[in-house]
C-alpha cells in the first residue's frame, strides 16, 4: 500500500477519527493494529519478517538487561571484598556474555535481510567468479520478494539493540509496545530511521486533539502530497524518457536527466517523509526530520548532515564510530603510526572507516555494482574534500569575494551538481554506462536542445514545464522561509484565516495540478525499494 | 588548569588552530568537531592517556566541549 493509494487514505481518516475517541491506554493498540493491517495489505507472509525481528530482538534485549542487572547487583555485592582487577574481570566477563547475545539478534536480523535483499546478488556474482575461473557458475540463484521497508524497520530496531546493550537505556518490556515500535506505518514505507527514546514516547502516550497541532500536521501531509504528486510523478516520464535511450539522450540531455532526477528525488522522498511526519504530527508522534534544506549544502560532507539525516547518524552512531574504534582498528593505528608517520597514522584509521562505511551505504541502497560504486565515489568526494580542506581555508583568508552570499550560492549549485553526477549511477543503473554517460556531457555538445524545443518531446508539456517550474519556485520560496523557522507557524502568526486559506489551497493543488490520468502509475517511493 | 585539560587542549587545537578551546563550548552540536575530528580525536587521545574510548562513549554530553572530554579521560584513567 502506497501513501496515494486511496485505501490509504480513507484509512488514515478513520483511523485519526477512532484515535482520538477511544481511552488513552489503547491508542498504542489502535495504532499496532492499523500498522500490521497496512502491512498485512503487501502480503500476510511479510508480517512473518517483522515478527522475528520483533521477537528476536525482544528476547535478547531483555535477556541484556537481565544480565546487566545482576552485573549491578553483584558488584554491589562484593563493593568491599573484591579488589579493583577483580571488578574488572567480572565487569569484561559479564559484558562479554551480553556482547554474544547482541551478536546473536544482529546474525538474526542482519542475516535475514542479507539473504532476502543480497542473495541473489551474491549469487549471481559467485557464478561470474567461477565462469572466470572456468567453471560452469551454476548455483541456482534465490529469488526473494522484497518486503516492504525491510531495510528501514530492521535499522532502526538494530539500533534499539545496541542502545539497550550500551544500557543507552532499559528495554522495552512489553512485546507488543515493542512490536509497534518495530512497525509503525507511517515509517515503513521510506523511514525516517527513528530512535526509540526518542520515538516511543509518543507513540505510548496517547495524545489528545489539539487543533494547532492537527492543523500543522494537515498542512505538512498535503504538503507532501504537493511534493510527491504535482512535483515528482509530473517529473517522473521525463527521467523515464532520457534515462530509457542512453544513445540518443546523451550530452546535454544527460545534463537535464541530472537536474529532473535531482528534482524528482527531492520532491518524492522528502514528500513522503513530510506526509509521514504530518500524520505523527496529526497524532502527537513526534517523529524524526530526515532533511534541513540539502540543497542549500556548500560541500559533501554538509550535504550528507542535511540528506537522510537518520541514516546518516545510523551509520555514523553504530558502524562508523565503532569500526573506527574497535580494537583491529586501534592496533592498526598504532602499526601506521609507527611505519607510516605521525601524519598518516593519525588518518589512517578515519579514512579506512569511512571507506568500508559507504560501502555499506551503497549497498544498503541496494543489491547491485552501481549502488556500491557510488558509496565509494562518495567516500572518494568527501576524503579528497577533506584533505582539501586546509586549502579551503586559506583561499577563504585570502579572497573577501568568497565569503559572500553570492559565493555561498555558487557553493551550493557545485555541491548539488556534485551530487547529481552521483546520481547518476542511480540513474542508468549499470557502471560503465554511467561513466560514459558522465563523459559525453563534456564531449557532446549538444546544447541546441535548449532552444530547439528538443525538450519538449521528452513527454512533458508546455504546462507539465509550467506548473514544474511554479512548483520547483514554491520549493525554494518555502525553504528560504524556513530558515526562520517553521513556515506553518510564521502563517499562522501571520493570520488563523491565512492559515485555513493556505491547507485548502494546498488541498485544490493537489487535486488540481497532481500527476494523474489514464496510464499514471503512483507507483512507488523511490526510496520504497530500498 | 590541570594536566589533563591542558593536554585535551593541545590535541584539540592541533585538530583545528583556530578555535580557543579552553571557552568553547558545544564542540559536537555547532559540528566544530566533524565526524572525522572525533575519530581522530578518539585515537589520539587512546595514544596519549593509555585508555579506550568506546563508541558508547562518542556522545555529545562527552565532546561538547574540553573540560567534558577531560573528565571522560580521568573517568576512564580511573578504571
Amino acid at each position: 500500500m502506497l501513501f496515494t493509494d486511496s485505501v490509504f487514505i480513507i484509512g488514515l481518516c478513520v483511523l485519526a477519527a477512532v484515535y482520538f475517541v477511544i481511552p488513552k491506554k489503547t491508542r498504542w493498540g489502535l495504532l499496532l493494529l492499523a500498522s500490521c493491517a497496512f502491512y498485512a495489505y503487501s502480503g500476510w507472509t511479510n508480517l512473518l519478517y517483522i515478527l522475528t525481528t520483533a521477537a528476536s530482538t525482544f528476547g535478547v534485549t531483555l535477556a541484556m538487561d537481565r544480565m546487566a542487572a545482576k552485573r549491578k547487583e553483584t558488584l554491589t555485592a562484593h563493593k568491599a571484598d573484591w579488589s579493583k582487577d577483580e571488578k574488572k574481570a567480572y565487569k569484561e566477563a559479564a559484558n562479554k556474555k551480553r556482547f554474544r547475545l547482541l551478536v546473536l539478534c544482529l546474525f538474526i536480523n542482519f542475516g535475514m535481510l542479507a539473504v532476502i535483499k543480497y542473495g541473489a546478488f551474491t549469487v549471481k556474482n559467485l557464478n561470474s567468479l567461477i565462469g572466470v575461473f572456468g567453471g560452469e557458475g551454476s548455483i541456482p540463484v534465490p529469488e526473494f520478494l522484497l518486503p516492504m521497508g525491510i531495510s528501514f524497520f530492521i535499522f532502526q530496531t538494530m539500533g534499539y539493540a545496541i542502545d539497550v546493550y550500551r544500557e543507552k537505556y532499559a528495554a522495552e518490556r512489553n512485546f507488543a509496545k515493542l512490536t509497534l515500535f518495530v512497525s509503525f506505518f507511517p515509517q515503513l514505507i521510506q523511514g525516517p530511521i527513528s530512535r526509540f527514546d526518542e520515538l516511543s514516547k509518543g507513540l505510548f502516550a496517547g495524545s489528545g486533539f489539539e487543533a494547532r497541532r492537527v492543523l500543522f500536521g494537515v498542512q505538512r501531509i498535503l504538503w507532501g502530497y504537493m511534493k510527491k504528486m504535482v512535483i515528482a510523478d509530473r517529473m517522473l516520464p521525463a527521467v523515464k524518457v532520457l534515462i530509457s535511450d542512453p544513445e540518443q539522450y546523451r550530452g546535454m540531455y544527460a545534463l537535464v536527466g541530472i537536474l529532473f532526477y535531482g528534482l524528482q528525488l527531492y520532491a518524492d522522498f522528502t514528500g513522503g517523509i513530510d506526509i509521514t511526519i504530518g500524520i505523527g504530527q496529526v497524532l502527537g508522534i513526534p517523529i524524526a526530520e530526515n532533511f534541513n534544506r540539502p540543497f542549500f549544502s556548500k560541500n559533501i560532507t554538509e550535504y550528507w548532515r542535511r540528506w537522510h539525516i537518520t541514516l546518516g547518524t545510523w551509520f555514523k552512531d553504530y558502524l562508523f564510530y565503532p569500526v573506527s574504534v574497535c580494537k583491529p582498528m586501534i592496533n592498526f593505528s598504532k602499526w601506521s603510526r609507527q611505519k607510516l608517520g605521525k601524519n598518516i597514522g593519525k588518518y589512517a584509521p578515519v579514512y579506512v572507516s569511512t571507506v568500508a562505511v559507504w560501502f555499506v551505504t551503497g549497498l544498503w541502497h541496494g543489491a547491485a555494482w552501481n549502488f556500491i560504486v557510488w558509496g565509494l565515489m562518495n567516500a572518494v568526494v568527501i576524503l579528497v574534500s577533506e584533505r582539501c580542506t586546509p586549502l579551503y581555508q586559506k583561499f577563504h583568508k585570502k579572497f573577501a569575494w568568497s565569503n559572500t552570499h553570492a559565493y555561498d550560492g555558487f557553493q551550493a549549485l557545485r555541491t548539488f551538481l556534485l551530487m547529481g553526477c552521483l546520481r547518476m549511477f542511480d540513474c542508468y543503473r549499470d557502471v560503465p554506462l554511467t561513466f560514459k554517460m558522465f563523459g559525453t556531457m563534456f564531449t557532446d555538445w549538444n546544447v541546441g536542445i535548449f532552444f530547439d524545443g528538443s525538450l519538449m518531446n521528452l513527454s512533458l508539456t508546455a504546462s507539465d514545464y509550467a506548473v514544474l517550474l511554479t512548483g520547483t519556485a514554491v520549493l525554494f520560496i518555502a525553504s528560504l522561509l524556513g530558515r526562520k523557522g517553521s513556515v506553518r507557524k510564521q502563517i499562522l502568526d501571520r493570520s488563523p484565516l491565512l492559515s485555513c486559506a493556505v491547507t485548502v489551497a494546498l488541498l485544490l493543488i493537489v487535486v488540481i495540478f497532481g500527476a494523474y490520468g489514464i496510464g499514471y502509475d503512483a507507483s512507488q517511493f523511490i526510496y520504497n525499494q530500498f | 588548569m590541570n594536566e589533563t585539560l591542558e593536554k585535551v587542549i593541545e590535541i584539540l587545537t592541533d585538530l583545528h588552530e583556530d578555535v580557543d578551546f579552553a571557552t568553547a563550548e558545544k564542540l559536537w552540536d555547532s559540528h566544530i568537531l566533524d565526524s572525522f575530528d572525533v575519530v581522530t580525536l578518539v585515537a589520539e587521545l587512546n595514544n596519549e592517556f593509555d585508555i579506550v574510548i568506546g563508541a558508547d562513549k562518542m556522545t555529545p554530553e562527552n565532546f561538547n566541549s574540553a573540560q567534558a572530554l577531560a573528565a571522560l579521560v580521568e573517568e576512564l584513567s580511573e578504571i
